[in-house]
């Protein structure tokens, strides 16, 4: 594995909007700043134009819709004639009582845990850009993928949930139904993932770089 | 130092921190990662090109054929019921949850399919030697986009943890869809391994600038 090293001594620590270039998100072409990119036809920016703002437009709103989509009930069962609401921590419980553990674990994390996790560092990364937190870098940056890789996983219970009502939809003894909360918690998940999307990275190391000057 | 003496085709600029580093050609099977942040910047595998493209036909292929098989079977109270992927969609047709059925089939069919098919429509005629189509680097952009919106893999889980919900009602069994969706997720995981974006806009920046 080769880590340039030998690159970095010659252009030592010059980012691309320093060196007056802009470097093309999408495919990487680096080229000198105009509108759009000459290889891909994307638009180019040396930093996304409002990216903190929309990073946390997105956020709130995931944000809001993960309160109702933790009210409302996510599965609605019909059997014999009861009606069976449960929650997303409802179904976890429920999980545990038929003695699944470890399913309950991966439902558990993945609704509950992996979008607080998500909304939590999502907010340090604004702090940080903002520099109302400091974080070491490549801290921020592990943070930031493990979130952007695990984000969508959050949507597994919405795909039981249409599972579960796709097969028991049509039996006389017992009828699934999707709640509320599925809807909400899908856009939430959206939402979170679309915030994540609209971070331009690039700022968190700008930020690092202001502040090693400072000091 | 003089900007405007840098030649940009000469850098790359980390995709993650801005970093510049010198362009070189990367040898096979080596991996070229940003100097500061470890980010990975180029790669290059064997056949690329080759390998991303008989992964993204295979999947095309997969996912239409999956619709149309039984994707799993309920067995219970002496009936049997066997549900289609179109099945599971379109249970969330009724009442307050009807747009979840777009989402949920954007998800599992819809924009798997697209990326695949933006895949092939970009990579075939780079296979042949000949010039990328007008719309390749449209179709090579959607298909990054799309990306991770792509969830078969997601789904696959889900179907599981499904089965355990149910498993004290009712007898359940997997149907031929739910094994060709299995496909696709291992089909996609090899095809991440080989992808190298760069490379590969590399190839079409030859062609769209000349």
């Amino acid at each position: 594995m080769d880590n340039l090293a030998s690159s970095r001594k010659t252009y030592a620590s010059l980012t691309a909007r320093e060196a007056g270039l802009v470097a093309c998100t999408t495919c990487g072409l680096l080229d000198h700043p105009r509108q759009t990119c000459q290889r891909c036809g994307a638009a180019l920016h040396s930093r996304e134009p409002l990216s903190y703002q929309r990073t946390l437009a997105w956020l709130i709103a995931g944000m809001v819709f993960f309160i109702p989509a933790n009210l409302y009930p996510m599965l609605i069962t019909n059997t014999f004639g009861s009606e069976q609401k449960s929650t997303i921590i409802g179904g976890v419980i429920e999980l545990i009582e038929y003695g699944s553990y470890f399913v309950a674990l991966v439902v558990g994390v993945a609704s509950i845990l992996v979008p607080l996790a998500k909304f939590a560092v999502i907010g340090l990364l604004l702090a940080s850009i903002r520099r109302a937190w400091k974080l070491n870098p490549h801290q921020r940056l592990h943070l930031y993928e493990i979130t952007e890789f695990i984000g969508r996983w959050s949507m597994i219970d919405v795909f039981v949930v249409a599972i579960l009502a796709a097969l028991i939809q049509l039996d006389f003894v017992a009828s699934v139904n999707p709640g509320f909360a599925a809807v909400s918690f899908a856009l939430s998940v959206i939402f979170t993932m679309l915030s994540a999307q609209s971070l331009d990275q690039r700022l968190i190391w700008d930020s690092m770089n202001e502040t090693d000057r400072h000091e | 130092m003089n900007t405007t003496s840098i030649d940009p085709s000469a850098l790359i600029a980390c995709p993650n921190c801005d970093l510049l580093h010198t362009a070189r050609q990367v040898s096979e099977g080596e991996r070229l990662r940003c100097a500061r942040c470890g980010t990975k910047l180029a790669s290059s595998r064997p056949n690329a090109i080759d390998r991303t493209l008989a992964a993204a036909v295979t999947n095309a292929i997969l996912i239409v054929a999956a619709l149309f098989f039984p994707f799993i079977q309920l067995d219970g109270g002496g009936t049997r019921q066997s549900a289609t992927l179109i099945d599971a969609v379109s249970a969330f047709g009724t009442g307050l949850t009807a747009p979840l059925v777009l989402v949920v089939a954007a998800f599992i069919i819809v924009i798997p399919f697209m990326r695949a098919s933006a895949l092939v429509y970009t990579l075939w005629p780079l296979r042949f030697g000949r010039a990328p189509y007008k719309a390749a680097p449209q179709a090579f952009r959607l298909a990054n986009t799309l990306k991770p919106w792509s969830m078969a893999e997601i789904f696959i889980i889900g179907v599981v943890v499904a089965l355990v919900k149910i498993a004290g009602i009712a007898q359940v069994s997997l149907g031929p869809a739910f094994w060709m969706l299995t496909a696709v997720v291992l089909v996609l995981l090899l095809e991440n391994h080989n992808f190298c974006r760069w490379t590969i806009w590399q190839v079409l920046g030859k062609h769209t600038q000349a």
